[in-house]
C-alpha cells in the first residue's frame, strides 16, 4: 500500500498538490493532509452529509469519493465560503436564525445550501427541505435551518434582512475567534 | 438620567436573562473552525482501531496477533492478555457493574471489543485489524430478556457465576441484575382489589440509540517524562471520566487532564466510559505516543450506549368517573451484557418513579427487574433524565387506555386527575416531591390553540365515512419531567454527589471569566450562562468569557446530561454571581462612604438609596477591587459555588398532535404538532425554542421509526444510517411552540431546564395520536415505532387496507 499518486486540484481558490494512496478518501485528505477540518465525518456511508463539499459546481459527499478522482477539480469547503474576511449570507443566516446547535452538521449544511442558492436563488420551503434532505441534523429539527437559508436567499437577492448578531455586518468574526 | 430610554439601553447592553441573545458559539462553527475531537492532531499521534466480535456470544479459543503485529506501520496490538498484568482488562461501569475492556475469554455481544490495533494512521490500523485472527466457539444466544430468565438460559456473565448479590442487592438468577421496588405494594394491591374499574396494558419501549452526529472518540496522550496523562474526549462528564481513569490507572487525578472539546451532540451517548477510551489510554501509556480512537458510525450504533429496551406492564385502578386510585407497574429492563447505565447509584431504574406523571394518584407500586442479554450495554438517558421517557410513556399510555375503557374524553380525564396548583409542593406516592406546576391552564391553552372541539368534530365525520382514505388521529400528552439530578442525599455517581459548580473571576477592567463543571454539546452554555451572570452581577454578557470541559481549569462538576446544566450548574452560576455582587456591594459602600445597606443594586451599578446620581458602576467596582478595597478585605473579585440542589426540578408541558394515516399504505402525515412547555424562568427564548424543536424531532424519530432490532443469532439489524432512522428535513414535521411560566420555588433563578422535555413529552403524544386513529376500531395500544410498514400491518389486521 505504499504506492502513492500525486493529485493536484484547487481548494478554495488555491492550488494544492498532495500525495495519496489511490484508496484514500477525499474527506481524509482534506482533514488530515490539508488541515481543512471544517467538513466532518458522521457516517462514512454518505447518509449524513457532514462531509459535504462543493466540487466543480455540484455538492459532493467527500467521504464517498477517492482523492485521485479529484485531479484538476475545483473544490470549495466551508473554509472558503467567507470572502475577504466577510461572512457569507448563509453564515449570517445560520447565526441570525439559530440554525445550529452542536455545530457538527453546520459546515455540510452551509456548503449544501450554498449550492442550492446558486441553482435556485428564490427557493420555496419545500424546495429547501428537498434540497437539504441529504444532510442530517440531530439538534435543530431543521425548522431554523430552513429559516437560515431563507434569510440568506433574501439577503443575496438584495432584500432587507434583520441582522442582530453583533458579529454580523462587521469584519469582526475573526477577532471574536481569536478572543 | 434614569429615563426609560436610559434604562432600556443599559438593559439591552447587559444582555441578561430573558433576552434572545444570539449565540457566542456560532462564529467558529459557521466558519468550520470548531474543534471536535477528530480535528485534534498531535505530533507523533498514532491511530487505534478495535477488532470486534462477529458473534453475540462465544468463547474465545485463540487470538493470533502475529500477522497484524508484523504489518508495516503497526505499533501495537493489545488483547486482554496484555491488559491483565495491568489489571485493566475489566473496568468499572457507572452502574456498579464491571465491563470487559477487551474480551476476557468470551464475548457476550456482537461487536464486543476483542483487540486494539495501533498503527501510524487509520488506514494501516484498519488493514492490520483485518489480520488479527480470532478463533471463536459460538455459544447459545439469548436476546429476549424474558427468555434470559428461564432456568436453563445460557449464562451470559461467567464472571458473575455464584454471586447472588450485585451492587443493587439480590440476584435471583444467573442473568438477573437487580430488582428495584418502590411504593406501597400491599396498599396498592388492596386498592386494586376493591376498584370499580381497572385497566392493564403491556407495552414495549424498544431499544433505540441516541445517535449524535459526531460519534464517540478520544485522543490520549501520556507524557512519560512528566507522568501526565491528557485525554481529549467526547465526554458529557469530563470530571467523572477523570475520576474513573484515576481509579483504573492509579495515576493521581492531579496528573490527569480530561478535555472535552467541542462536542457534536451527546444526547446521553457520551456520558459513559467506553473500552475504546481505556484502550487508547493504555496504548498511549505503553507506547509513549498520543493515540487517537474514533468510532465508526457502525461501532457507535452497535456498541456505545443504547437507550430504553423496557418491557413494561402498567395497570390503573380507578372509579367510574375516571378518577385514578392506584398505579401498578412491572418492568423487565433489558440492560444488555454489562450493566452500564449511567444512573445515580441509588436508583438502578433511574428516576422511573416519576411514572405517576402529572396526576394525583394516591397509591402506586413499581417493580423493575434488570436482566442481562447478549446485546450491547447502555441503558442511557437518550435526551431525557434517567428513565423518565419510559416513565412518562407508561403513564400517558395508561391514562389514554383508561379513558378509552370508560368512554371519557382524553383531555377531560386528564383534567379530572391533574395535581392542582394548590397541592404543590406535591409528595408523590413513590417518594418524590414535585416543586411547582400549573397543569390545567397549560392544557386549556393547547386545546384552544388547536381548536380541539373542531378537531373532534372533523374526526367524527371522517370516522362516519367508510370511504375516507385516511384515518385521523389526535394525540394528547400532559407530562411532568424530573430533571436536575440531583440532591446529593439521593444522587451520586461512583460515590460523588451530583452537585455542580461555577467559578467566576472579575478582572480589573470589569470583564470576567466563568468556568463550570458542565459541558455544552449544542445547548449554548457559553451564551446563556453569561446571561445569568449579567443579570446577577451587572457585567454585560458580552464581557463574560465562559469556559467548560477542561478539568485542569474548571471546578469539579458532574457534567451535562439529564437536563441538569440549568437546574444545577445554572444555580451555581447564579449563586457565585451573587457572591460577587455582595462583595461588590461592600466595595461600593467603601467607595461611596455609605453603609452597604444604604445601597441598592440597579442593573449594572450600586446606587445610594434616595440619592440620585450617587452610584458606582460594576466596572468602577471591579477596578477598585484591585486597588482600593475596604480595610480588612482581600483584594480581587472572584467567587466559587458548589451547588447541591435541595430537590429536583419538575418541568411540565401539554402537547397535541394531529396526524392523518393513509389506510392503504400506512403512511403517516403529521398535520400539526403543538408543544407548550413550562420550564420555569426562561433564560433565552431563542435557545429554548431551538432546544424544543430538536427534542420534538428526536421524539418524532423514536416514535415513528427508530429501533435497534436483533435477529435470533444476536446480529444487530440496525447498524448503519441506512437501517437506523434519523429523520431528514423532508419527514420532520413543522413544530408550533408555546409556553407558560411556573418558576421553581427552590432554584435561585426559578429555572427548571428544558432540552429534554420535548423528547419525553412528544413520544407518548405521537403514540396517542396513532392509536387514536384506530381507537374507534377497537385498538387500545400499538407499540413503537409507528413506521409505515407497522402501521400498514395494523390496517391489514383490521381489514381496512384495501
Amino acid at each position: 500500500m505504499s504506492q502513492t499518486v500525486k493529485v493536484t486540484f484547487k481548494l478554495n481558490d488555491r492550488p494544492v498538490e498532495v500525495l495519496v494512496e489511490p484508496r484514500e478518501l477525499l474527506i481524509h485528505t482534506l482533514r488530515e493532509k490539508l488541515a481543512h477540518t471544517g467538513p466532518h465525518i458522521g457516517c462514512e456511508t454518505s447518509h449524513c452529509g457532514a462531509c459535504t463539499v462543493d466540487m466543480n459546481g455540484a455538492s459532493l459527499k467527500s467521504c464517498t469519493i477517492l482523492t485521485v478522482q479529484c485531479e484538476g477539480a475545483d473544490i470549495l469547503t466551508i473554509e472558503g465560503i467567507a470572502k475577504n474576511g466577510e461572512l457569507h449570507a448563509l453564515q449570517e443566516g445560520f447565526m441570525q436564525e439559530h440554525g445550529l446547535q452542536c455545530g457538527f452538521c453546520t459546515p455540510g449544511m452551509i456548503t449544501r445550501a450554498y449550492r442550492l442558492l446558486q441553482e435556485i436563488p428564490d427557493p420555496t420551503e419545500e424546495e429547501i427541505r428537498y434540497w437539504m434532505a441529504g444532510n442530517l441534523c440531530r439538534c435543530t429539527g431543521y425548522q431554523n435551518i430552513v429559516k437560515s437559508i431563507q434569510y440568506a436567499a433574501r439577503k443575496l437577492r438584495g432584500e432587507p434582512v434583520e441582522t442582530s448578531h453583533p458579529l454580523m455586518g462587521e469584519k469582526a468574526a475573526q477577532s471574536e475567534m481569536a478572543g | 438620567m434614569d429615563t426609560v430610554a436610559d434604562q432600556t439601553e443599559r438593559l439591552g447592553k447587559l444582555e441578561g436573562m430573558g433576552c434572545s441573545r444570539k449565540r457566542r458559539e456560532d462564529p467558529r462553527f459557521i466558519q468550520g473552525k470548531g474543534n471536535y475531537v477528530d480535528d485534534i492532531k498531535m505530533p507523533g499521534m498514532l491511530f487505534g482501531v478495535m477488532v470486534r466480535s462477529p458473534y453475540a456470544h462465544a468463547r474465545i479459543k485463540k487470538i493470533d496477533t502475529s500477522k497484524a503485529k508484523a504489518h508495516p506501520g503497526v505499533y501495537a496490538v493489545l488483547t486482554a492478555e496484555d491488559l491483565k498484568p495491568l489489571k485493566l482488562h475489566w473496568m468499572p461501569t457507572l452502574a456498579g457493574d464491571v465491563q470487559a475492556v477487551l474480551a476476557d475469554e468470551k464475548v457476550s455481544f456482537q461487536n464486543q471489543e476483542v483487540a486494539f490495533v495501533v498503527a501510524e494512521d487509520r488506514y494501516v490500523a484498519a488493514d492490520a485489524a483485518e489480520l488479527v485472527e480470532v478463533e471463536y466457539e459460538p455459544l447459545p444466544v439469548v436476546i429476549d430478556p424474558f427468555k434470559a430468565l428461564a432456568p436453563d438460559a445460557p449464562v451470559i456473565r461467567d464472571d458473575l457465576q455464584g454471586k447472588d448479590t450485585g451492587s443493587h442487592g439480590a440476584r435471583k438468577h444467573h442473568n438477573h441484575i437487580f430488582n428495584w421496588e418502590v411504593g406501597d405494594r400491599d396498599k396498592t394491591e388492596r386498592v386494586f382489589a376493591d376498584a370499580e374499574v381497572t385497566v392493564k396494558q403491556d407495552m414495549l419501549y424498544p431499544r433505540v440509540h441516541p445517535c449524535p452526529l459526531e460519534t464517540c472518540g478520544c485522543v490520549a496522550s501520556f507524557d512519560k517524562i512528566r507522568g501526565d496523562l491528557t485525554v481529549y474526549i467526547t465526554s458529557q462528564a469530563p470530571h467523572v471520566v477523570r475520576t474513573v481513569v484515576g481509579l483504573l490507572s492509579t495515576i493521581p487525578e492531579s496528573k490527569i487532564r480530561i478535555i472535552s472539546p467541542d462536542i457534536g451532540g451527546g444526547f446521553g451517548n457520551k456520558v459513559g466510559v467506553y473500552p475504546g477510551y481505556v484502550a487508547a489510554i493504555v496504548a498511549s501509556i505503553v507506547l509513549g505516543r498520543p493515540v487517537k480512537w474514533i468510532e465508526s458510525r457502525q461501532e457507535n450504533l452497535t456498541t456505545t450506549a443504547f437507550a430504553r429496551d423496557y418491557h413494561m406492564t402498567g395497570e390503573l385502578a380507578a372509579d367510574k368517573d375516571g378518577r385514578i386510585k392506584a398505579l401498578r407497574v412491572k418492568v423487565i429492563a433489558d440492560h444488555g451484557a454489562f450493566d452500564a447505565c449511567a444512573d445515580p447509584t441509588k436508583y438502578p431504574a433511574g428516576l422511573f418513579h416519576v411514572c405517576t406523571g402529572s396526576y394525583d394518584i394516591p397509591n402506586a407500586f413499581v417493580s423493575v427487574d434488570g436482566v442481562y442479554t447478549n446485546k450491547f450495554p447502555g441503558g442511557v438517558a437518550y435526551r431525557c433524565s434517567f428513565r423518565v421517557t419510559e416513565a412518562v410513556y407508561l403513564v400517558e399510555r395508561m391514562i389514554d387506555t383508561l379513558a378509552l375503557k370508560l368512554g371519557i374524553d382524553r383531555a377531560e380525564i386528564r383534567k379530572r386527575n391533574f395535581i392542582r396548583k394548590d397541592q404543590f409542593p406535591y409528595a408523590t406516592p413513590l417518594g418524590l416531591e414535585y416543586d411547582s406546576g400549573d397543569y390545567a391552564p397549560a392544557l386549556d391553552k393547547v386545546l384552544a390553540a388547536m381548536d380541539y372541539q373542531g378537531l373532534l368534530a372533523e374526526q367524527a365525520k371522517k370516522r362516519a365515512d367508510p370511504d375516507s382514505p385516511t384515518l385521523m388521529g389526535i394525540g394528547i400528552c400532559t407530562f411532568t419531567e424530573i430533571v436536575g439530578a440531583g440532591p446529593s442525599k439521593n444522587c451520586d455517581i461512583l460515590g460523588i454527589g451530583m452537585f455542580d459548580s461555577c467559578e467566576i473571576r472579575v478582572h480589573p477592567d470589569g470583564s470576567a471569566i466563568a468556568r463550570m463543571g458542565t459541558i455544552t454539546q449544542g445547548q449554548g452554555h457559553q451564551t446563556t450562562y453569561a446571561q445569568i451572570i449579567a443579570t446577577e452581577t451587572g457585567i454585560p454578557a458580552s464581557m463574560i468569557h465562559t469556559e467548560e470541559g477542561d478539568t485542569a481549569t474548571a471546578p469539579y462538576g458532574l457534567g451535562t446530561y439529564g437536563s441538569r446544566s440549568t437546574p444545577v450548574a445554572g444555580a451555581a452560576v447564579a449563586n457565585a454571581s451573587r457572591k460577587i455582587r455582595e462583595k461588590a456591594r461592600q466595595i461600593a459602600a467603601h467607595l461611596l462612604e455609605v453603609a452597604p445597606d444604604d445601597l441598592e443594586f440597579d442593573l449594572d451599578q450600586f446606587r445610594v438609596k434616595g440619592v440620585p446620581g450617587k452610584a458606582k458602576s460594576m466596572k468602577e467596582i471591579a477596578w477598585a477591587a484591585y486597588n482600593n478595597v475596604p480595610p480588612g478585605m482581600e483584594h480581587g473579585l472572584e467567587a466559587v459555588d458548589y451547588y447541591d440542589p435541595p430537590n429536583f426540578t419538575f418541568p411540565f408541558g401539554a402537547y397535541m398532535c394531529v396526524l392523518d394515516i393513509d389506510r392503504h399504505t400506512g403512511e403517516t402525515q403529521v398535520r400539526r404538532f403543538y408543544a407548550l412547555d413550562d420550564c420555569g424562568t426562561r433564560i433565552n427564548p431563542m435557545i429554548i425554542e431551538g432546544q424544543i424543536h430538536g427534542g420534538l424531532t428526536e421524539g418524532f424519530a423514536v416514535a415513528m421509526g427508530q429501533q435497534m432490532p436483533y435477529d435470533d443469532e444476536g446480529n444487530v439489524m440496525g447498524s448503519t444510517l441506512m437501517d437506523y432512522f434519523v429523520p431528514t428535513s423532508m419527514e420532520t414535521p413543522k413544530w408550533e411552540t408555546d409556553f407558560t411560566v411556573t418558576p421553581s420555588p427552590h432554584h435561585p433563578i426559578g429555572a427548571k431546564g428544558v432540552a429534554e422535555s420535548p423528547h419525553v413529552g412528544s413520544i407518548p403524544c405521537f403514540t396517542s395520536a396513532v392509536v387514536d386513529a384506530f381507537s374507534h376500531l377497537g385498538v387500545t395500544h400499538m407499540n413503537m415505532p409507528h413506521s409505515s410498514y407497522r402501521v400498514w400491518q395494523q390496517c391489514q389486521a383490521l381489514g381496512i387496507a384495501n
